[in-house]
């Protein structure tokens, strides 16, 4: 099989549309991608055709509903090489993944224990354990980045210890693209801590870019959101063991999460539906099992190459550019490139780029004290997904030569 | 130099056809515009957007409010003296009178106002607006 990416963007609607009066170039992907046809197939074709609450309803709907939904849950145990179907919890998205561990773990954190995180962390995966550790008296520890945006692999293994409860780290960083060394990394943080600490991976910018097998990695905890791989938002997917997943604190409760209520007590489900508490997202899960069907039937290691290739010319035309820097030079990256300019701040060459039909995120990509870290206010960052083209790449830089010149 | 006032700024953005004189327009605003002095830009002064700050200070001389604001971006800089235009050294009835929402389409810059955008701008003209109300009841 090969990859033909031009024949890939005849599947996207919205990348037909123009913005401006100029072609769409559409460059934030790891805010979220666009959705292919048969995506957004399969969710008119729910709400359509079989628009029903699963698992309650004595009819016809409601069993199809709910075969289409757990199904997709099959889908997504199966792309993830989880070891049970059970192990599979439906959230909002990776936020709310990690707040399930974190609201979790804050109820069983004791004060001599210590959470560790990154620098280069996103908010949600940098507030939910600084709350759970203001909850609980447990320390909050962050392990430092160097320059280029890379964790520094030494100093990481020497602040586990004994009393590290819980390690999170993001497979690779919304802001600079740095994939992490996870596997390797999972492995130090389970030697060092004598098997005590749990670790969580934030997969919120690798699930569409790097192979993600959970029972290889090791790990306790994968979260990632279906809406940065194709599907629709509001959807997302945590992952855990299933032995630590059946007794993890309930977080919310109410609607399928529990087997039996009186007044004044109530039991919780089995898993999955333990965590899993209200009407869930049902159109979601069936676009998202859409999106992973219609992404495993490409030829995936020529989609991972194309999108090399296109950071790679990337990174060659900004490092030619003048008045430009990178931010974030890791060697293993996912298709990121954060820069900022000498003239302009990242709003103006967001806005300037946006009006020639360019769309980029600028700011400080809810990473606040990664930014800090950095010395930038924030960065203008493009962001690539399977569908962009050497062109559009190449479009990108002339949209950049217009704001020098409108900067100047 | 004067900034130009909120009639000469249509005028002005009405002659321009194409997007790129219109942005080189704002940049020049934005140039033009006084800077707030560094020690002003406190916390307290400042309106948070997620792509841009933008700081506010307020006087309020006779029965008028006069304000001094700042931006990291220059294109944001350009938009806050189009405000300025608007506002600056007004009374707060004339403020409150104002309809902000047509004059920024009458500039077809109205995308600017919108909530999706980080730039702190619609929080600055609320802010005005605020203060306006609260200066008049």
């Amino acid at each position: 099989m090969a990859f033909d990416v031009l024949e890939i963007r005849k599947e996207f609607p919205i990348l037909q549309r123009s913005v401006h009066n100029k072609s769409l170039v559409y460059l934030d992907n790891a805010a979220t991608t666009q959705k292919p046809q048969a995506v957004i197939d399969a969710m008119v074709d729910y709400y359509s055709n079989y628009n029903s609450n699963v698992h309650r309803g004595a009819h016809q709907l409601a069993d199809q509903a709910t075969r289409s939904y757990e199904a997709a849950r099959d889908t997504v145990a199966e792309f993830i090489n989880a070891n049970s179907r059970s192990e599979v919890i439906w959230s909002a998205g990776t936020t709310e993944s990690i707040n399930i561990v974190a609201c979790g773990l804050a109820k069983l954190l004791k004060p001599s224990d210590q959470v560790l995180v990154t620098q280069m962390e996103h908010h949600a995966n940098l507030v939910t354990w600084q709350q759970a550790c203001k909850a609980s008296g447990a320390t909050l520890v962050i392990a430092p980045i160097n320059d280029a945006g890379e964790l520094m692999i030494e100093q990481y293994a020497q602040l586990i210890n004994s009393h590290t409860r819980l390690a999170s780290l993001p497979h690779a960083s919304n802001a600079l693209g740095t994939i992490n060394p996870i596997k390797s990394l999972i492995k130090t943080i389970r030697d060092h801590s004598n098997n005590y600490a749990l670790v969580m991976i934030d997969g919120a910018q690798s699930i569409a870019h790097c192979d993600v097998d959970v029972q290889d990695l090791d790990c306790d905890f994968y979260a990632f959101s279906s809406h940065k791989f194709y599907g629709p938002t509001g959807l997302g997917v945590l992952w855990g063991k299933e032995a630590l997943l059946q007794d993890w604190p309930v977080w919310q409760t109410g609607g399928e999460m529990i087997s039996h209520v009186s007044y004044q007590d109530a039991q919780w489900n089995t898993l999955p539906y333990r965590l899993e508490a209200g009407t869930p997202n049902i159109c979601g899960a069936i676009g998202f099992a859409a999106a992973i069907n219609w992404f495993t039937q490409l030829d995936t290691v020529a989609v991972l190459a194309h999108e090399s290739k296109l950071l790679a010319l990337a990174t060659e035309m900004a490092e030619d550019f003048s008045g430009l820097q990178i931010i974030g030079s890791a060697k293993q990256k996912v298709p990121v490139l954060s820069f900022v300019m000498d003239r302009g701040h990242p709003a103006d060459i967001g806005f300037i780029l946006d009006r020639q039909g360019i769309a980029i995120r600028t700011g400080h990509h809810c990473a606040e004290p990664l930014m800090e870290r950095l010395k930038v206010p924030g960065t203008a960052r493009a962001s690539f997904a399977l569908y962009n083209t050497c062109d559009e790449v190449e479009q990108l830089f002339i949209g950049l030569k217009k704001v020098r010149e409108m900067l100047a | 130099m004067s900034l130009p006032s909120s009639a000469e700024i249509i005028e002005d953005l009405d002659f321009f056809d194409d997007w790129e004189e219109r942005y080189k327009y704002l940049i020049d605003l934005g140039e033009e515009m006084p800077k707030m002095d560094p020690k002003l830009q406190t916390q307290e002064r400042l309106v948070k957007g997620c792509q841009s700050n933008v700081w506010i200070d307020v006087q309020a001389t006779d029965d008028k409010l006069s304000f001094v604001v700042d931006s990291d971006a220059i294109i944001v800089r350009g938009l806050l003296a189009l405000v300025m235009a608007a506002f600056n050294n007004k009374t707060a009835v004339d403020i409150l009178a104002f309809n902000v929402t047509d004059y920024f389409q009458q500039l077809d810059l109205e995308q600017h106002l919108s909530p999706t955008r980080g730039n702190g701008l619609r929080a600055i003209v609320a802010k005005i607006q605020a203060i306006a109300r609260a200066t008049s009841s």
